[in-house]
């Protein structure tokens, strides 16, 4: 504890702790905000299209088996990017949260029950009207669940960025291993955690506000 | 071209012998994954099954394993590596079978959770005993979701034993670090495939063994729902 105190103490450390932590959610959560537009978009696509869904099945369980670490630094390779451009884990973590919401979002747009579909319809909603005030909203809770998911798998997953020496919370790790001092990792699980609570809570409060109907359901 | 370069890795004789070759990686990294796999179903199978069956704590678990899920294993395993005075072995255990128990435990939890309770109740009222209802009726109908869960911890679990490589483990994560460092991207890309190979390789072989231990009759029950459902759809429609 008294370590840590010590640590703490130094406001070098303090100040390039809040950069470090800054990164962290910049790295995890551009993704996450760019995989549920992805996702709406493909599951649309999957809903529509049969083959779409056929596609996105085998290569999402492709993918779920390529370690993080590896596709941190094959990106670069296939893309020709710098192996430290913090692009390279900003892109697979995208790939990784969007074959995580994909599945997902087409089973509850099939979801939503025919009726409701034809009800709309004959109020006079054009398709894709009828797509975004009445199919997406009923899908938002099945997305936001699986965005819960990928938002704490991806504040997990950024620390291991810090193997191939992009910036976020990990850095703290391989620091703390190299001097073989515990206090900047303790720090840094902390922090972790702590974010990941966070943004988990803002998306509970966040899918509450956009799914009134439920809460008058409840009460 | 980067993957014929990785297949060319792959394939080099020197890759194949001595202490460090691909066989003694790929053994390392599976002893891990099943000692991981193994020591999580050991703490979150009986638990799943406790408060499934007694439907206490459920909401306490819930919380307590999405925290476990965000507990970053780099930062878990360099911090049990310190603390432990660089014993890796068990710090890298430790670190595994801490990610593999969240998913291990939601699909035990979840797969009793879902049992029909008309089948519990009808259990109930053949007079079977508490124990005789777990684990004749509600295990035996949770074993799809069960297996479900040990499939995805031993993808998560493969996939992340290469971050061991880290504490110097001979795992499969050797390559890429390796590769890593001297800007070797054959190396890496055939670390990666070896791992993508072990991971589909094991989620087969589960696929497998869920298929033999899943009782037959539940199958039937799924195959036969997946039948009719499209039809009382249809019928839903008509009356509207």
């Amino acid at each position: 504890m008294g370590d840590i105190a010590k640590y703490l103490g130094d406001a070098g450390t303090r100040s390039a702790l809040l950069t470090m932590l800054l990164d962290h959610i910049y790295l995890s959560l551009v993704p996450l905000v760019i995989s549920v537009v992805l996702a709406v978009v493909l599951g649309l696509a999957c809903h529509r299209f049969r083959w779409v869904n056929t596609v996105l099945v085998s290569v999402s369980n492709v993918l779920y088996t390529i370690p993080s670490l590896a596709l941190f630094v094959i990106i670069p390779a296939v893309i020709g990017t710098s192996v430290l451009a913090p692009v390279n884990v900003v892109i697979a973590l995208t790939l990784y949260t969007t074959t995580l919401l994909v599945r997902p979002v087409a089973e509850a747009l099939a979801a939503v029950p025919d009726h409701v579909r034809a009800a709309a319809t004959a109020m006079g909603f054009r398709p894709w009207r009828r797509f975004l005030t009445v199919e997406l909203p009923l899908a938002v809770p099945v997305l936001a669940a699986g965005v819960r998911v990928g938002s704490v798998s991806n504040i997990s997953l950024v620390s291991v960025g810090a193997l191939i020496g992009t910036g976020g919370l990990g850095v703290l790790f391989t620091d703390g291993f190299r001097q073989r001092y515990l206090a900047p990792i303790i720090v840094g699980i902390v922090l972790t955690m702590v974010l990941a609570l966070v943004v988990d809570l803002i998306l509970v409060v966040l899918r509450n506000a956009l799914t009134p109907w439920t809460k008058a359901g409840r009460s | 071209m980067i993957f014929a370069d990785a297949i060319a890795w792959l394939l080099d004789p020197v890759n194949w012998s001595g202490a460090k070759s691909i066989p003694v990686r790929v053994g390392v990294h599976l002893l891990y994954c099943l000692g991981a796999v193994l020591g999580a179903s050991l703490i979150a199978v009986p638990l799943g099954l406790y408060i499934g069956h007694t439907g206490r704590g459920g909401v306490l678990l819930v919380g307590s394993s999405n925290a476990l899920r965000a507990l970053p294993t780099l930062g878990l395993v360099t911090f049990l590596y310190l603390v432990m005075n660089g014993v890796q072995t068990v710090s890298v255990l430790i670190a595994l079978v801490v990610l593999a128990v969240p998913p291990i435990l939601a699909g035990t939890y979840a797969g009793i959770q879902d049992v029909d309770r008309g089948v519990v109740d009808a259990a109930r009222g053949m007079g079977m005993t508490g124990s005789q209802r777990l684990w004749r009726v509600e295990l035996p109908n949770a074993l799809p979701l069960l297996v479900g869960g040990l499939r995805n911890a031993t993808l998560q679990v493969v996939a992340t034993a290469s971050v061991a490589a880290y504490v110097g483990i001979e795992t499969l994560g050797r390559p890429l670090l390796d590769g890593l460092r001297v800007l070797d991207y054959a190396q890496v890309v055939g670390g990666a495939v070896l791992i993508a190979l072990l991971a589909v390789g094991l989620d087969l072989l589960l696929a497998l063994a869920g298929k033999l231990v899943i009782p037959r009759g539940l199958r039937l029950a799924a195959e036969t729902r997946r039948r009719v459902k499209p039809v009382e759809e249809a019928e839903v429609v008509d009356v509207v």
